[in-house]
């Protein structure tokens, strides 16, 4: 277990830590401003990497597919909101369940018929392909830095959005107190529409991002929609700051644990259990983490509601 | 009342008949889908009892009933054929998971809980995923059915039947006990009004709790039912995919209907057996799951009272 294998890991966890917060804050601006739990937030994840997928084919740039998936998938949204998600705010928690999760299905299958049941390919820009020397000795793949920085940038721009200009006031107004904003004249239709399109932006950057890592197929938005939630109740529903937090801890603790348990339980038990107890012990971290966090902190860390 | 009465009997006389009706009309292979249906009505009555009387929306279940499915496969695994010893055991740690989840989950509420007994749910299906010794993400065929003694022989459709009725009709009996009963009051009062059943001076938190274990417990009971039912064991039980199928059998059935479990697992199983069939869509049965999802759009907007609440009144 070397260095160079600890700081690889960690960039990488970084880097998974990062496009989940993509995927969360979208998702705990839904939950906290519309207290409204909706599971399709994965399938927007896997119709934007579809799109880019397409596109990239289409366009032959990666930079050019990039913002039409983005657009793409937030029009998408845009659709969904005022077609239905629109008339399940008012609805209890469990219709809210059902809906979305028939969404599920149907953008399942839509997607299989449209692209086959295979996963596809999504390659990385050619100029990213190669590995890069960051300090002698330590190379990293140049793509996965390029994820890392739009990753941290994007978050920057989030956090200035929400915290700095009107818009984000009006936000973190809904969250914290959505009867009170409405009051005091927040036009609350438009505002739920513009965020629920914008966390299918973020969804289609994280797709489109991750594509090239993991694996573009039918059923990818769902795995990755549990991790997105344990972020969230680690981090406070509605609260972007704690789903920032939250995103890098799990990334980072989640990528940490596959790649050291294994070998740290090799050292005080005999090989052939180590990696399936190594494998176990590293799956259920996350979901260790978020028992504890709700233990002591049942509100999650940074709780958006006074 | 009456009229009840006279549903449940006959009900039962045509469950008790079916075996018979379907092999003398030639229809065999109806029978194992039968007894499949009623598996499912078991475990969606039980999810019926946290979502509908207690008011837990648990997006967990299926690790109560894929726990008890993998409980009985390991049991096999390890040589321990018997029902009397499997099930039970089945039901037990489908109890002491519901129980661990349950402590940690009721502290929250609203979509919290919704969103965290999604995820040690999916933390369990994780674990059996990485189960290499019980064939991981594969999963595990068993040898034979859990013997039953008395001369029964589990691997006979007809029997395995009447064996999965007696369970469904006594689960069924102890659940219609369990709500008229004080308990049941109970927990019905917590659900409709926590403050004020807290102010009374009901301990909520261990009555829901209790009531969150039962309904894991029977849960996993039929999940130890499935694994015997197709010889079959994978961590796909555990999925969140299941846990959402039960509760949309649930809420098709009618959420807090004593019904609303059986006929939901009926009508939803029906529908996916006739949809993946080729005879409906053709070249298209693969994509069954597109008209279901549409089917369930559909209900959501224009039915919100489930399938039970659309025929009935408001008291079931």
């Amino acid at each position: 277990m070397s260095g160079v294998l600890i700081a690889e890991q960690s960039l990488n966890g970084l880097q998974f830590g990062l496009m989940l917060f993509l995927l969360a804050a979208g998702l705990t601006l839904v939950f906290g401003i519309m207290d409204m739990i909706n599971l399709a937030h994965g399938s927007l994840y896997m119709i934007g990497a579809y799109l880019m997928a397409s596109l990239v084919q289409a366009t032959g740039s990666f930079w050019l597919a990039l913002p039409l998936a983005l657009a793409a998938t937030a029009a998408i949204g845009v659709v969904l909101e005022v077609s239905i998600v629109r008339a399940l705010y008012a609805r209890d928690h469990l219709t809210q369940v059902l809906a979305t999760f028939a969404i599920i299905l149907v953008a399942n299958e839509v997607v299989r018929l449209i692209w086959g049941p295979q996963p596809i390919l999504l390659a990385p820009p050619e100029a990213l392909a190669g590995p890069i020397e960051l300090v002698p000795g330590f190379q990293y793949a140049s793509y996965r830095l390029v994820i890392l920085g739009i990753g941290a940038g994007v978050a920057l721009l989030l956090y200035v959005l929400v915290a700095r200009t009107r818009v984000g006031m009006l936000v973190r107004a809904g969250a914290s107190n959505r009867e009170m904003a409405v009051a005091m004249g927040v036009n609350i239709r438009l505002l739920f529409t513009a965020v629920f399109g914008l966390g299918a932006a973020l969804c289609a950057l994280a797709g489109a991002l991750l594509g090239p890592v993991l694996a573009v197929q039918v059923g990818m938005g769902e795995n990755i929609l549990i991790i997105a939630f344990v972020v969230i109740v680690i981090g406070g529903i509605g609260s972007i700051r704690g789903a920032f937090v939250g995103a890098v801890l799990v990334g980072v603790v989640d990528t940490l644990g596959r790649a050291l348990l294994p070998a740290l339980f090799g050292t005080f038990l005999n090989p052939q259990y180590a990696s399936s107890a190594g494998a176990a012990a590293s799956s259920v971290l996350i979901y260790v983490l978020m028992a504890a966090v709700l233990f002591f902190r049942p509100q999650g860390l940074f709780p958006a509601r006074g | 009342m009456a009229r009840h009465r006279t549903l449940v009997v006959g009900a039962l006389l045509v469950a008790l008949a079916l075996p018979f009706v379907l092999s003398a009309t030639g229809h065999d292979f109806q029978i194992v889908f039968a007894a499949r249906i009623m598996i499912y009505a078991i475990a969606a009555a039980s999810l019926n009892l946290a979502i509908g009387y207690g008011g837990m929306i648990s997006f967990g279940h299926a690790a109560f009933f894929g726990g008890g499915a993998y409980m009985v496969g390991i049991l096999a695994a390890e040589g321990v054929g018997s029902a009397w010893l499997a099930w039970p055991a089945g039901v037990a740690v489908a109890a002491l998971a519901a129980l661990l989840v349950g402590a940690l989950s009721l502290a929250t509420r609203g979509v919290y809980f919704i969103m965290i007994t999604l995820a040690f749910a999916q933390m369990f299906y994780y674990v059996f995923v990485s189960l290499e010794a019980y064939g991981g993400d594969d999963g595990m065929s068993l040898a034979q059915r859990s013997g039953l003694g008395f001369g029964l022989d589990p691997s006979d459709d007809i029997t395995w039947y009447y064996v999965v009725l007696v369970l469904l009709v006594a689960v069924l009996y102890l659940l219609h006990r369990l709500i008229h009963s004080r308990f049941g009051r109970v927990i019905v009062a917590i659900r409709e009004n926590e403050s004020r059943a807290e102010a009374i001076g009901f301990p909520v938190y261990r009555y829901k709790l209790t009531c969150f274990v039962i309904s894991g417990a029977i849960a996993g009971l039929a999940g130890a039912l499935v694994a015997n039912h197709a010889n079959y064991v994978s961590p796909s039980l555990l999925h969140w995919m299941q846990s959402g199928t039960l509760m949309i059998m649930v809420i098709l059935g009618g959420v807090g209907r004593f019904w609303g479990g059986p006929i939901g697992a009926f009508v939803m199983l029906a529908l996916e057996e006739t949809l993946s069939g080729s005879g409906v869509l053709g070249a298209y049965s693969v994509h069954w799951q597109l008209p279901v999802g549409i089917i369930l759009l559909a209900i959501v907007m224009y039915a919100p009272q489930g399938i039970a609440g659309a025929f009935r009144g408001r008291n079931a």
